[in-house]
């Protein structure tokens, strides 16, 4: 190990003029937003059906849930078959309709999308139990009341259910920004960020520069940035809690 | 009126179970591949032979029974020093007056903001110079202080009643024989539920492990599964499949059999 020399603001200034490094954040903004609000939504529909008088309710909540416990990487494994150009399921389906063969996770218009789908389905499972759980606290004498006046359960949900969630929903988007900085292991199988960095993301790329150039230096320069994006959203989900005791 | 109400219930009910199959059908399909021969594994005819030989293979191919053993090594030991390491923590922060507590305790808050997977590079300058690189203690190191734990127990520490301990104290019950025989039987439940989301975590988790391992003797099951899987390693589609079922099995049945246990734990671990 080489002694440490003072630097100043090098390795920042750095930054500024790598251009894998704003390429890295933009995929992380795009991933974000493709994940996220879909997640979400998907989160809340299932907590809705599952919370529901329905016929085998519980095998539907675990065929829900299971993704949630399995590595990110044995997912990785499953998923890479179905993007697998010709003799994958997505292509194997597509010839069926005469959908021409892609390379899904080799063209970079197409890899992001690739990566969200799978992500949306590892995670939406897990953010169904907190909107179950808001359910569960929710008083039944809304729903009566609600019958009594006729309304409809589409005018119930928009009206009532849907505001009534507004503090888990922020606390859940919270929790799925953080995530979408956080997961990167599918990363290792499906893409390694290729091609060319379309699909890299800020943690990948900070384990690039850090074991595969072996820059120290960089890679702790971007580790700060990285964590800087979570302190700032730690600061807004410790704000959302203190508003949800207030709630209460 | 009362038709039309019907008919969307009916509508939603088909919906709901069309996700769940399709949610399950990645795993299904992992299954199918697993147990067909490989020539077969991408045409779905009901009719072709079942088999076990790319369980065989797959056991054979890769030192699965070592990253078994690893993984398993790996997670009682972190498992056993979070819980010796928080319980004592957590019982300090909650009953005792001292210097600097909350200080120390804003430092635990920092550190559950923080995930530990962040910081992969400092941590690996740390373990390079314990000169735990490629050690199952050097992979558990770094979550053995878990803040999260220290976290949950020092709230349900707070919420046990003084009086059980002063009737302990009365008793000529030691401070630590307090915690023993007063704290920790009432703080079960949420042992379990820590336990459950620890093993989990670190039964799945990845990149650290795969940092800070070079061989086979220290690999977990991610990173053994991750060299497995990869495209490179030209192994073929079932044989992978069987792998990866080996590698989920444990967690897929503890989680079958305590479903609700799961998810109750998840959604603490989640809430904080």
């Amino acid at each position: 190990m080489r002694p440490s020399r003072f630097v100043g603001l090098a390795n920042y200034a750095a930054l500024g003029d790598d251009p894998i490094f704003w390429q890295v954040l933009d995929n992380n903004f795009w991933f974000a937003l493709g994940t996220i609000p879909t997640s979400i939504a998907l989160a809340m529909l299932m907590a809705l059906w599952v919370n529901d008088r329905l016929p085998a309710r519980a095998l539907v909540r675990m065929a829900y849930f299971t993704p949630t416990i399995l590595p990110m990487i044995a997912v990785a494994n499953i998923w890479l078959f179905f993007y697998t150009p010709q003799i994958g399921l997505l292509d194997q389906l597509g010839s069926l309709f005469g959908v021409a063969s892609h390379n899904w996770l080799g063209e970079p218009q197409t890899v992001m999308g690739c990566l969200i789908a799978m992500t949306i389905w590892k995670e939406a499972g897990f953010f169904m139990i907190f909107y179950l759980a808001a359910l569960q606290s929710l008083p039944p004498e809304l729903e009566e009341a609600a019958k009594i006046e006729g309304a409809s359960r589409w005018y119930f949900f928009w009206r009532v259910t849907f505001p009534l969630l507004m503090p888990t929903t922020l606390f859940v988007l919270v929790n799925a920004t953080i995530n979408s900085f956080k997961l990167v292991d599918h990363l290792f199988i499906l893409t390694k960020g290729g091609p060319d960095n379309a699909s890299n993301l800020l943690l990948y790329y900070i384990y690039q520069v850090a074991f595969s150039f072996f820059d120290t230096a960089y890679a702790a320069t971007l580790t700060v940035v990285l964590l800087l994006l979570l302190a700032t959203l730690a600061l807004v989900q410790f704000q959302l809690i203190e508003k949800r005791v207030h709630y209460r | 009126m009362r038709i039309f109400e019907k008919r969307i219930p009916l509508l939603e009910t088909s919906a709901a179970w069309l996700l769940a199959i399709l949610w399950l059908s990645p795993l299904l399909y992992a299954f199918w591949a697993a147990f067909h021969p490989a020539a077969l594994a991408t045409h779905f005819d009901p009719l072709s032979p079942l088999t076990l030989a790319n369980f065989e293979k797959a056991w054979t191919y890769a030192p699965f029974a070592r990253h078994f053993v690893n993984t398993v090594m790996l997670v009682t030991m972190i498992l056993s020093a979070q819980l010796v390491l928080c319980t004592l923590a957590a019982f300090a922060f909650a009953r005792f007056d001292f210097a600097g507590r909350d200080i120390a305790f804003g430092l635990v808050l920092v550190q559950l903001m923080i995930m530990p997977e962040v910081l992969i590079v400092e941590n690996y300058r740390t373990m390079s110079r314990l000169g735990l690189v490629d050690t199952i203690l050097g992979i558990g190191l770094p979550y053995m202080a878990s803040a999260f734990g220290i976290f949950l127990l020092r709230q349900t520490f707070k919420t046990i009643p003084r009086e059980l301990e002063d009737a302990a104290r009365v008793e000529g019950c030691s401070m630590l024989g307090v915690l023993w025989r007063v704290y920790v039987p009432l703080a079960r439940p949420t042992y379990l539920a820590y336990a459950l989301v620890s093993v989990s975590y670190h039964w799945n988790n990845f990149l650290w492990p795969l940092i800070v391992t070079n061989s086979v003797n220290t690999r977990p099951l991610t990173v053994g599964l991750a060299i497995f899987g990869a495209p490179e390693s030209g192994v073929d589609w079932a044989v992978i499949s069987a792998g990866t079922i080996m590698a989920v099995a444990p967690l897929l049945v503890a989680f079958l059999l305590f479903q609700r246990q799961f998810m109750q734990s998840f959604m603490q671990a989640g809430i904080k």
